[in-house]
């Protein structure tokens, strides 16, 4: 089998591997790097299980092709303070732990970036992680809960 | 699996020119679906074009928007002055899938896929785009709407490339995109409909309601005549005319065309309510 090399940075740090070209960066990443934080549901694009950051933004790394991180930059749900999860817990926002990987990434990528909200709500840009246990409220309400909490924390510093 | 990744668009279209199997690939929104189990799918060779930044940024002109053949959705709901001339491509945009597809999905790659299902083409083909093909032989121009022959086929020649879209800066007296799904998220159109009007005229677009996005001249027709429609009814003539709905996974013919029949009688409505 061909083989490529790829170099990116992951969580921060460099990488370089040999690769198969057709792999997904969610199979590097699971099968290769061994960061089984991050799941994959559908395949498809749909459901948001495999959720990673490239260049900052929430992907699908179902759908990314090893190929195109290249020089890029990636940020799994192992590159995330614990802490993160903390409100999805109080907010009975986790069950069975799908999608909760991909959910907490997305929220936290809102939390980083609240001018969105001027623009969109919470639920829209929560829309593509679909969870099958808890139902959306409680999700909503976690990220509600975590944007107060990271709010009061930024007046007190 | 063979892959290519060129550094400039001149070596993509040397690519693309040297082997008419390859297979141009952006974003990776529709290519990479059940990607592990599309065994025959890895077999092909891949040009990759992520390399190719200069095909990334919209740009603006006295008369245009120009989006780039590697535009993203995201890249336009970003763009503030998108929002404000442009609005239905913001709404399709924020339709077509979440954060996670808008991210890395391309307007060029929305037409070349030819879903008859799209959200993003018929937004632009209501604002009249024009695709820009680009290949060692040159450049070629075609309306988005003569662009589609059947269904999947479309003027694109395998060495061509999507380098970018055009699309007219007009005034607009009424816009509205309206997508019919299973749900309000994540789905995908059981019934599309873009409609504009400008100086240029009415345009009404539909979706997943025949083997490609088309314009339905028909009920353009009968809008341009500027008598108001009395009833869902009244439209299904015209709608007959122009669309040819099938029954599959998503929906059925009849209740495409009744829902069709019913968004654009309401959203006329809204039209006329308002000129009143």
């Amino acid at each position: 089998m061909t083989t490529l090399t790829v170099t990116f940075t992951l969580n921060g740090k460099p990488v370089s591997l040999r690769v198969d070209p057709a792999a997904r960066l969610l199979d590097t990443l699971r099968y290769q790097l061994a960061l089984t934080g991050t799941k994959e549901g559908c395949g498809e694009g749909e459901c948001g299980a495999c959720t990673v950051y490239l260049d900052g933004l929430p992907v699908n790394s179902c759908l990314i092709p090893i190929y195109q991180v290249r020089g890029h930059r990636v940020e799994t749900i192992e590159s995330l303070d614990p802490g993160a999860l903390e409100p999805f817990e109080r907010c009975g926002a986790t069950q069975c732990g799908a999608c909760t990987p991909g959910v907490v990434m997305t929220a936290w990528w809102i939390r980083e970036h609240v001018d969105l909200l001027r623009t969109h709500s919470i639920r829209e840009l929560m829309a593509g992680n679909l969870c099958r246990c808890t139902g959306y409220d409680g999700i909503v309400e976690s990220v509600a809960e975590a944007l107060r909490e990271s709010a009061s924390r930024k007046r007190e510093a | 699996m063979n892959v290519m990744s060129p550094g400039s668009v001149r070596e993509a279209l040397d690519l693309l020119a040297s082997d008419g199997a390859a297979v141009p690939i952006a974003g990776g929104t529709d290519l990479l679906v059940h990607w592990p189990v599309r065994v025959e799918a890895h077999e092909r060779t891949y040009v990759d074009l992520s390399r190719l930044d200069s095909l990334r940024p919209l740009r603006w002109t006295a008369d245009e928007l120009l989006l780039g053949g590697l535009t993203t959705y995201w890249d336009v709901i970003r763009d503030d002055r998108a929002s404000q001339e442009f609005p239905l491509l913001v709404d399709a945009a924020r339709q077509v899938g979440a954060i996670q597809i808008q991210a890395r999905g391309t307007w060029a790659g929305n037409i070349v896929n030819a879903s008859p299902a799209a959200d993003g083409v018929p937004v632009l083909m209501a604002y009249d785009a024009v695709v820009v093909l680009e290949s060692r032989r040159g450049r070629e121009e075609v309306p988005l709407d003569r662009f589609y022959s059947g269904y999947k086929e479309m003027k694109r020649r395998p060495d061509q490339l999507v380098v970018g879209i055009r699309l007219p800066r007009r005034r607009y007296s009424y816009q509205v995109f309206e997508k019919v799904g299973a749900r309000r998220a994540q789905a995908i159109a059981k019934v599309g409909l873009a409609i504009t009007r400008s100086g240029a005229g009415w345009r009404v677009v539909a979706a997943s309601v025949a083997p490609t996005i088309r314009r339905c001249p028909a009920v353009e027709r009968l809008l341009e005549t500027g008598t108001p429609i009395a009833s869902p009814e009244a439209l299904r003539p015209a709608i007959a005319q122009d669309v040819a709905p099938i029954d599959d996974i998503r929906s059925s013919a009849q209740y495409r065309t009744h829902v069709m029949a019913q968004v654009l009688y309401h959203d006329l409505g809204d039209f006329w309510g308002k000129r009143a």
